[in-house]
């Protein structure tokens, strides 16, 4: 430290040029594929990015768990309360994972959900829709855990380590979830009339919003070049969404079910679903926390948050209370 | 006999199931999130087999969904204390104390000397609930020895539990009381909580005759299931 104050011009300099070479060295890491580590230098930017996304994710997965502990207690079957319970589960699990893939780019777990309670830090627009039928249910782990899937596949070659192994695990899971949502879809489809009612209403309610998941339009999406650049980011905001149209659509043909787009039509030249516009005043607006249910997913979580501060607190005191007993 | 037994032991760890389910997404931390899903999710699959065991015993040919879903609320056959809503976290932890230090003193027990079906599932279930005996156990501790505040509100959980307690003894269960007390007074010194004075037990859910929350609890359950009847999920 002293060296600093005795010199600090030069010494400053010495930082910048290291940086120059630190920054080569991780560029050229990145751009090999090879992962960056906890301990090993980045810029600044990619840092503060990376917290920006792992933390965005993880608060998706919590708040997540809301719309979908919305029917917890009304599952129709004991079967289905089950798996339905063990999903939710599965999210907080992801949710524990991706706060401590960010705590090793040095934050805290309390200071990202003190910046969500804040509104400060952003999680997927899709959780700020209803739940208003069991149908919803099928429909979140087939359409909007069909959509993560896409998503978070190519961030297991993601560049920072940490963030990549967690992804391996969540991938697995949300995998699973997605067959059951599709299982559990069609079981509705080939059910009663009013089964089928509702899984069509599901569908209609939940496709729009499940394509924005994949977020604005590439020639609209802010971080999307230096995320690509870094491998953060592996594949284009519209490339993924088609993907997930392409794959969709004939699933819910199997179902029986009619995509609520009177656009959707194959196209021969290009080998792909031609679909029709998304509503980007809407998103927008939801991104803003404008969404049918921002205000009761974030009060949700803020209230479970303060009003079991003092569980906490009491947890602390009593481990205090006993190092200090053990010392004595 | 065992259509008895198996439906108060599956309508104890459905209820409390159900109950458990209303945190979810709601606890103190994520990792106590996760705990009392854990908790939950072992309860629901007690629910299943010993349900199950019922509507087989019975011979009636009523599965276990169909005792969940399609009984009315004095058909049901629960302890009143699984029925007591959640509170706050501190009488979520006594009502689960009290009960899990229960099915952990009863299950060993079946698994010996009841009937076949039953014994299969107390087996199994036995370690499930040392677990959450043990869990419960460690929060009175944290809480009863933690702040004013969290003491105080641990005394209140427990003092609104404990009226109910009577119940889980009547009967053949009547041998467990005195070393059930000696659990739960080892674990309230442990936590520095006073053991709550006796009140007048209140009985009747063995009967059918409930709480006034049971009914609001099966509105939920049921729901679906009354309102498309002839519905499979």
């Amino acid at each position: 430290m002293y060296t600093v104050s005795l010199s600090p011009e030069t010494d400053l300099h010495i930082v910048a040029a290291d940086d120059t070479q630190r920054n080569a060295v991780f560029e050229a890491k990145v751009a090999d594929d090879q992962f960056i580590e906890p301990k090993d230098w980045m810029p600044d930017a990619y840092r503060k990015t990376l917290i920006r996304q792992i933390s965005q994710h993880a608060h998706s997965e919590i708040v997540g768990m809301l719309p979908e502990g919305n029917w917890l207690t009304r599952a129709p079957s004991l079967r289905r309360k089950a798996i339905l319970l063990a999903k939710i589960q599965d999210e907080c699990g992801h949710g524990l994972y991706l706060y401590s893939a960010a705590e090793t780019l040095g934050i805290s777990r309390d200071d990202m959900t003190e910046a969500l309670h804040q509104g400060r830090a952003k999680y997927s627009t899709i959780f700020n829709y209803p739940t208003l039928t069991w149908a919803d249910m099928g429909a979140i782990g087939w359409l909007v855990d069909g959509a993560a899937i896409l998503n978070q596949v190519p961030l297991q070659r993601t560049s920072y380590g940490p963030y990549a192994r967690a992804m391996v695990r969540i991938c697995k899971e949300e995998s699973f979830h997605q067959r059951q949502g599709y299982e559990s879809m069609m079981v509705l489809a080939q059910g009663t009339e009013g089964q089928r009612r509702m899984a069509q209403d599901a569908l209609n309610r939940w496709w729009w919003p499940s394509l924005m998941m994949f977020g604005p339009p590439d020639d609209q999406s802010p971080n999307s070049a230096q995320s690509m650049r870094w491998r953060i980011k592996r594949d284009s905001n519209d490339a993924l969404r088609q993907k997930f149209v392409d794959v969709t659509v004939p699933q819910a043909q199997a179902l029986g079910l009619t995509i609520p787009d009177p656009d959707l039509k194959w196209n021969e030249t290009r080998n792909a679903y031609d679909y029709g516009a998304i509503d980007w005043a809407e998103f927008h607006a939801v991104v803003r926390g404008e969404g049918p249910v921002a205000k009761e997913r974030l009060a949700a979580r803020i209230d479970a948050w303060e009003s079991n501060a003092w569980v906490r607190d009491a947890a602390l005191a009593h481990e205090a209370k006993r190092s200090q007993r053990k010392a004595a | 006999m065992t259509v008895a037994l198996a439906t108060s032991l599956g309508d104890d760890a459905l209820i409390l199931g159900q109950r458990l389910a209303e945190w979810c997404g709601h606890a103190p931390t994520l990792e106590v999130d996760l705990a009392l899903a854990n908790i939950g999710l072992d309860l629901l699959g007690q629910a299943q087999f010993f349900l199950g065991a019922a509507g087989a015993a019975e011979g009636q040919g009523r599965d276990a969904d169909t005792l969940a879903y399609r009984r009315r609320e004095d058909e049901f056959r629960n302890c009143l204390l699984v029925e007591q809503p959640n509170g706050d976290f501190a009488r979520t932890i006594a009502r689960q104390f009290l009960f899990s230090t229960w099915q952990a003193l009863l299950f060993p027990d079946l698994a010996q000397s009841a009937a076949p079906a039953i014994a299969a599932i107390a087996q199994k279930a036995a370690k499930e609930v040392a677990y959450h005996a043990r869990f419960a156990a460690e929060w009175v501790v944290r809480l009863g020895d933690g702040t004013s505040e969290s003491h105080r509100r641990m005394a209140d959980g427990l003092a609104w539990c404990w009226r109910f307690t009577d119940e889980l003894f009547m009967d053949d269960t009547a041998k467990f009381r005195p070393e059930w007390d000696s659990h739960i007074n080892a674990t309230l010194t442990q936590a520095g909580l006073a053991t709550p004075k006796p009140v007048r037990g209140i009985t009747g859910g063995r009967h059918g005759r409930h709480t006034e929350h049971l009914g609001h609890i099966l509105s939920a359950l049921q729901y679906l299931q009354r309102v498309y009847p002839d519905a499979t999920w």
